[in-house]
């Protein structure tokens, strides 16, 4: 290993094409999971909105697995689902869930009672004063929720290499790599998963200077 | 229920209790591995995130590792840094240092934020009149800003302790001992008391470490604090 370059760039530029299918694969398995994951956590987070009482308890089992290693998870399903597609998205969306739900509570939470009661007041129905007062005040919050969970499991879709060569997106190329004692395999696999978690990141501020003009407008007016 | 009734079987058998693969000796290594990289972190990130608190010079800084520190995929991490520590040492480098390197740098950032937050957060009237009564600067932040910060400061290694154990199992993967051995050894020769029985052994860790790290943080709670949250 140490009498070689560290990066061999005719592998690179003879892989593009299964390079671009692991991209691929890897944003593929992450969509899935954010997708599920964000239908799911805003059923639980509305239950936990109208049944304060149930809340406690979401977040104590979220605490109980987040302390579980998504590792052993990922493992443990194999061991009960079989190396598919579906071990790899029961723990991606169990830790998308986890990591959104409290983000959306806290966004509805915020939103001030007394432009509730304002809402009330003006004659809106309790749909229409969802729909154009809190929804578009908890947005920056819930943006911010997807943001963190989005960057967060295209990072844990790396893991998923150790249900087997079919799965993992570029945690494939780390796995393979350090397996066949590889450096360049490592770094493309690494370095790419990595940049995809950066540019995922970027998007999403993007999208919340979009969904929320208003926020800029007061920065600049200040 | 064959399940539990594996992982209890597995848990039990004294065979697993002994020997280069047993319990003890992969629990020490698990122990071992994330009780340095804590303490080597806690090293850094303390006094920095104390100096950045007291001073408010380089506050970005923290903002910004927090930020890194969620985009930053820990598998990613250590199989990233095989190619470089194996350059340093070609058989530890292989096995142990990748994961050390990166649980040093997964439990940077929480141990940071705090420490900065901690000492940020104390009332700047207090410290104004500290500085009136003519405490030097030093002695403002290890008699009245530490002590205060003290609960917060846990709390971020508490947090740390808890990531880096849970993580530590991925370096399995890459060469390195701990209980996660069990979990690919359990998934290698479709041993499910094995497997079961690496999960179970590595959440009972992560959750008497905070259990124990709870507790800690509130004996370290200032006698003055403790009663002015209970009341």
């Amino acid at each position: 290993m140490s009498e070689e370059p560290l990066v061999q760039w005719d592998w690179l530029f003879d892989h593009l094409g299964p390079i671009a299918g692991r991209v691929e694969q890897h944003l593929y398995l992450a969509a899935i999971a954010v997708g599920i994951g964000f239908v799911v956590s805003f059923a639980l987070a509305a239950v936990s909105i109208r049944r304060r009482r149930l809340y406690p308890f979401v977040t104590l089992l979220a605490t109980a697995f987040y302390t579980t290693p998504s590792f052993a998870l990922f493992v443990a399903l194999v061991a009960i689902t079989g190396p598919s597609v579906l071990s790899a998205e029961v723990p991606l969306v169990l830790y998308t869930v986890i990591l959104f739900v409290p983000n959306i509570v806290a966004g509805f939470d915020a939103v001030p009672k007394e432009v509730l009661d304002a809402a009330d007041g003006m004659g809106y129905s309790s749909g229409q004063r969802w729909w154009h007062v809190e929804l578009p005040l908890a947005i920056p919050l819930v943006v911010a929720g997807l943001r963190l969970t989005t960057v967060s499991t295209i990072g844990l879709v790396t893991v998923t290499a150790i249900l087997g060569d079919s799965l993992g997106g570029l945690g494939y190329y780390i796995l393979d790599g350090y397996h066949r004692h590889f450096p360049t395999e490592i770094l493309v696999g690494g370095l790419l998963s990595i940049a995809l978690a950066v540019l995922a990141d970027m998007c999403f501020v993007l999208l919340q200077r979009l969904l929320t003009p208003w926020a800029a407008a007061r920065a600049a007016a200040r | 229920m064959d399940l539990l009734a594996a992982t209890a079987q597995w848990l039990a058998d004294p065979a697993h209790w002994q020997g280069s693969n047993g319990i003890p000796l992969r629990l020490g290594e698990h122990v071992a591995l994330s009780g340095v990289s804590i303490f080597l972190a806690a090293l850094v990130a303390m006094p920095l995130g104390l100096w950045i608190g007291h001073t408010g010079r380089f506050s970005w800084l923290v903002v910004s590792s927090a930020n890194a520190w969620r985009a930053l995929p820990s598998f990613a991490v250590i199989g990233l840094l095989v190619p470089f520590t194996t350059l340093l040492d070609p058989s530890l480098g292989f096995t142990l240092y990748p994961t050390l390197v990166a649980m040093i740098v997964l439990a940077g950032p929480p141990i940071l934020v705090n420490s900065y937050q901690g000492v940020a957060g104390v009332d700047r009237d207090l410290v104004e009149a500290a500085r009136g009564m003519g405490m030097s600067e030093r002695q403002i932040l290890l008699g009245l800003e530490m002590p205060v910060a003290l609960p917060v400061l846990a709390t971020g290694i508490r947090s740390a302790a808890v990531q880096v154990i849970a993580t530590a199992t991925l370096g399995a993967t890459f060469g390195f001992g701990g209980l996660g051995r069990y979990i690919i050894l359990g998934d290698a020769n479709r041993d499910n008391g094995e497997l079961f029985g690496g999960v179970v052994l590595v959440a009972a860790l992560a959750l008497t470490t905070l259990a124990l790290f709870v507790l800690l943080e509130r004996r370290l709670t200032s006698p003055g604090l403790a009663i002015r949250t209970a009341g």
